[in-house]
């Protein structure tokens, strides 16, 4: 029911803003699973995370076509600097390179296995997913605190 | 001060959403099952977004279809009720997706005259629920798309 009102929200860019766990605190004595620290508080710290150099870098990162086809390929597997540099036509050296400039930007993370280094999309992919989710919680906020409205009304003319 | 909610990715196909109400689980129930009542909250003021006409057969079996309103455009949005159980659980198909689809179970859990409300999404594939939201994927290319313009501008200026 709500798919495209996540489209909508989508395009609509606001502040995440702190919520804290209270409400749920009274129902988690019996359910533990509400118990656990707030995925929100996360979620928040890791969108703080952005500073200026940070997006400069990602920003001089995405800004070379070769760069932005090592990301579209590691987004759909993970791949070798061996199997990259063949891809994109490319001596071993000059794919290090790149892949370098991805990993400062820390959108590209590598682990050396033997003698093969393995790349795969690094930590800020979980930003945009962090992202996501949070507008989306954003959207249900906004719903769930009209409902509380609807709510205050019903029970007030069941009383009277 | 409103109770906080709180979404979470619980699996690769499944989000969680969970509120608490100030009201007892019939009262809940009822403003999740009629007409008149959902549209009074399905469509805040801060989504951007209108709701138009919501045709709502809260039965197991019947159908629900939501008609938004986005500036000049209209959506819908459609589905069947496979289960609905009164005060304590709703169960229905998103159909407008096709096959990528979710089904969304709804339960009402009521405690000292407040309601915990626990709302799960359930997409058939990984895919599916990264396609609905936005995945990593697509924000990349979102992303690429948007320094793209950037950088034209930059160079053009």
């Amino acid at each position: 029911m709500d798919a495209t009102l996540r489209r909508i929200d989508r395009v609509r860019h606001a502040t995440p803003s702190v919520q804290s766990q209270r409400g749920l605190r009274e129902f988690a004595s019996d359910r533990p699973e509400l118990a656990r620290p707030p995925k929100a508080r996360y979620i928040l710290n890791h969108m703080v995370q952005y500073s200026g150099a940070r997006l400069d870098a990602s920003f001089a990162a995405l800004s070379d076509p070769t760069r932005r086809g090592v990301l579209e390929q590691l987004g759909r597997s993970d791949a070798s600097i061996t199997d990259l540099a063949a891809k994109f036509h490319m001596t071993l050296t000059g794919m290090k390179k790149h892949v370098g400039v991805l990993e400062h930007a820390g959108l590209v993370t590598t682990e050396k296995v033997g003698r093969v280094r393995t790349c795969r999309l690094g930590p800020r992919r979980l930003e945009h997913e962090a992202a996501w989710l949070e507008r989306y919680r954003r959207l249900w906020a906004a719903r769930f605190d009209a409902l509380d409205e609807v709510i205050e009304e019903m029970k007030n003319k069941e009383k009277a | 001060m409103k109770n906080p909610t709180t979404v979470e990715r619980k699996s690769e196909r499944e989000l969680v959403v969970t509120r608490v109400f100030d009201g007892p689980a019939r009262v809940v129930f009822e403003a999740w099952t009629k007409p008149e009542l959902l549209m009074r909250w399905w469509a805040p003021k801060s989504i951007g977004a209108s709701l138009v006409s919501c045709e709502v057969d809260a039965r197991s079996g019947g159908t629900y279809r939501f008609v938004f309103a986005h500036g000049d455009s209209k959506m819908e949005f459609f589905g069947k009720y496979l289960e609905v159980t009164p005060c304590s659980r709703l169960v229905w198909t998103n159909d407008e997706a096709g096959d990528a689809g979710s089904v969304t179970t709804v339960t009402f859990e009521e405690k000292d005259g407040k309601t915990l409300l626990v709302m799960r999404e359930l997409y058939p594939s990984k895919e599916a629920l990264d396609a609905a939201g936005m995945g990593a994927a697509e924000g990349m290319r979102e992303t690429f798309t948007q320094l793209d313009e950037l950088l034209v501008a930059l160079r053009d200026s």
